[in-house]
């Protein structure tokens, strides 16, 4: 197993570095390169780990990471950090709200976006664990934690955190803790949601979806992606073949635009309706209609 | 250098241009010309320079050949079957319904196809990364990387030789087939590469110049692998598109006709 990064991760890699100095490889400002050479190491029987900010990688070494990775299946992980608005304040070539569109399209490539700390460490065991190409879309430090004690993380399957009735929350990333919130908001308000984290996109867990779709009467999905492409869409997808679809459904995530101002991610997630009290509201409002 | 192998080789390579020219012209399918071009390098790597076996075509210390210009597989394919990796007949299965032998090839499409290539600038980038991890493993197998000059366009590539380079990967050793014709057009035209070999050695990289027609050449460069310890080595192979097939020599045209059929039979009658 080796750590590849393209000159990023200061204040996070250095504990891994320190301890394994042989398995770290920076190889620069140079994305494509990159992943090719992960490539080149998965073809030789190692287990390369790209980090690298989620919106770098994902877009300007997709070619390698669909023909050198995926075409060939090889056992490459690629991981994405400050994935969604992370990076808010940054600007929008910082944002990365097409990557999980982008990933889920590639055969081949599992895509998982883990809702809490004690996620992310399950997600990185499983993905170790499973032999071909894996995209992990990661948030930042410090993210409050949801589960009370370590999950038992299998790669495809979600989690229900709350049980609930009639209304369903799927959440994917660190947007959790704020659906976590709204589902709190929304029981003061006489609703009782159940609350599902779906980290795995791709594979979707499929069993869980359709004990939902068969249960529930109104399902919404949240994210912090374009409402184009994401966990909503590839949740819609199924709802659009189901023959039955006795609930409305219903996205939650973030309009097809680029953000064009400057904030904290507190800030631009209220901006964009993804704030806990704007998740309460959009879905209060759904039942007024 | 003995006369008898050298016409041994020159003998693979007629033998390969004419399977070549044959199975190319038989589906009507392009980049014909680029393939002809590197026929004496490919003839020469592996007839005499690559450490491979192919009745054993995975052996672990085996060199490994990325043929990064992936789309003129004709040559590639070949040649693993003038060197016995594969029966002549699996020729037949170029462009083929439901066979493997894509235009670009996809690895392990025929025993010897190490890697899938196809859109220029992704073979030298996995090139650097075999290269590290075999020296990593203190793994005596050379990795070569055949690029064509059009790729040398590509900025990945670029970001490769850089990181070769800086790495000092002296089991890496790039074959640029120079023939100075890409897919629109002249190189010079287009993107003027040269000082081509000033712009390698910038790059941390040691540069030798070659005929690359000329197996005696190519025979002797490839005697001095790495041509200088702590730094990946690079032949300039300077070729003719269309190399072998009269009337479309150096054209652009060789890129993407082939011989009509009457034209072919006159060719192949050559051959």
């Amino acid at each position: 197993m080796f750590l590849l990064t393209g000159d990023l991760g200061y204040a996070a890699l250095e504990p891994f570095r320190e301890e394994f100095p042989d398995r770290f490889l920076n190889l620069g400002v140079a994305e494509q390169n990159l992943v090719g050479f992960a490539a080149g190491m998965a073809l030789s029987g190692k287990i390369p780990i790209v980090y690298s900010i989620a919106a770098f990688v994902t877009l300007k070494s997709i070619e390698q990471i669909r023909n050198d990775v995926c075409y060939q299946n090889l056992n490459v992980k690629i991981v994405g950090v400050g994935s969604g608005l992370t990076y808010s304040q940054y600007g929008a070539t910082h944002h990365s709200l097409e990557d999980i569109a982008l990933m889920r399209v590639l055969p081949n490539m599992k895509v998982i976006c883990p809702g809490d700390p004690l996620e992310v460490e399950g997600a990185v065991g499983a993905i170790l664990a499973d032999p071909g190409p894996c995209y992990l879309r990661l948030g930042a430090k410090g993210e409050p934690r949801i589960h009370q004690e370590s999950v038992d993380f299998r790669l495809g399957k979600g989690m229900i955190i709350k049980e609930g009735k009639g209304v369903a929350l799927i959440a994917c990333g660190n947007i959790l803790a704020n659906v976590i919130e709204a589902w709190g908001y929304l029981k003061e308000q006489g609703l009782n949601p159940r609350v599902i984290s779906m980290p795995t996109i791709k594979p979707l867990d499929e069993n869980l979806l359709e004990d939902t779709f068969s249960k529930f009467q109104h399902i919404f999905t949240i994210e912090e992606h374009s409402l184009i492409g994401g966990l909503g869409s590839a949740v819609a997808e199924l709802v659009a073949e189901r023959d039955r679809k006795p609930f409305s459904f219903h996205r939650i995530a973030l309009p097809d635009k680029f953000q064009e101002t400057a904030g904290w991610l507190d800030y631009m997630r209220e901006q964009n309706r993804l704030s806990s009290e704007a998740i309460a509201k959009t879905i209060l409002e759904h039942f007024k209609m | 250098m003995f006369q008898v192998e050298i016409s041994k080789l020159e003998r693979h390579a007629k033998h390969i241009r004419k399977n070549m020219i044959g199975m190319v012209s038989r589906v009507k399918g392009a980049h014909l010309g680029g393939g002809l071009s590197v026929v004496e390098i490919l003839t020469t790597l592996y007839f005499s320079v690559l450490k491979v076996d192919p009745q054993n075509p995975k052996k672990t210390d085996r060199d490994r050949l990325i043929f990064s210009k992936g789309h003129c597989a004709n040559a590639l394919y070949a040649t693993l079957v003038e060197r016995g990796f594969a029966p002549s007949s699996a020729l037949n299965d170029y462009y083929a319904n439901g066979k493997l032998l894509t235009g670009h090839p996809t690895r392990d499409c025929l025993p010897g196809v190490e890697v899938s290539t196809g859109s220029l600038g992704h073979g030298l980038p996995m090139g650097v990364g075999m290269a590290w991890t075999a020296r990593y493993d203190g793994q005596p197998h050379r990795i070569f990387a055949v690029l064509s000059d059009g790729e040398c366009d590509e900025g990945s590539t670029w970001e490769a030789i850089h990181s070769a380079g800086h790495h000092k990967l002296d089991n890496l050793v790039a074959v640029v087939d120079y023939n100075k014709i890409q897919s629109l057009g002249r190189t010079s035209e287009i993107l003027e590469l040269e000082p081509f070999k000033a712009k390698w050695e910038v790059f941390n990289w040691q540069v030798r110049e070659v005929n690359g027609h000329s197996i005696e050449e190519l025979l002797q460069v490839f005697e001095n692998l790495p041509f200088a310890k702590g730094h990946p080595s690079v032949v300039i192979a300077h070729t003719i598109k269309g190399k072998g097939l009269p009337g479309l020599e150096d054209t652009l045209a060789s890129h993407y006709q082939v011989p009509s059929a009457q034209e072919l039979s006159q060719i192949l009658e050559g051959y």
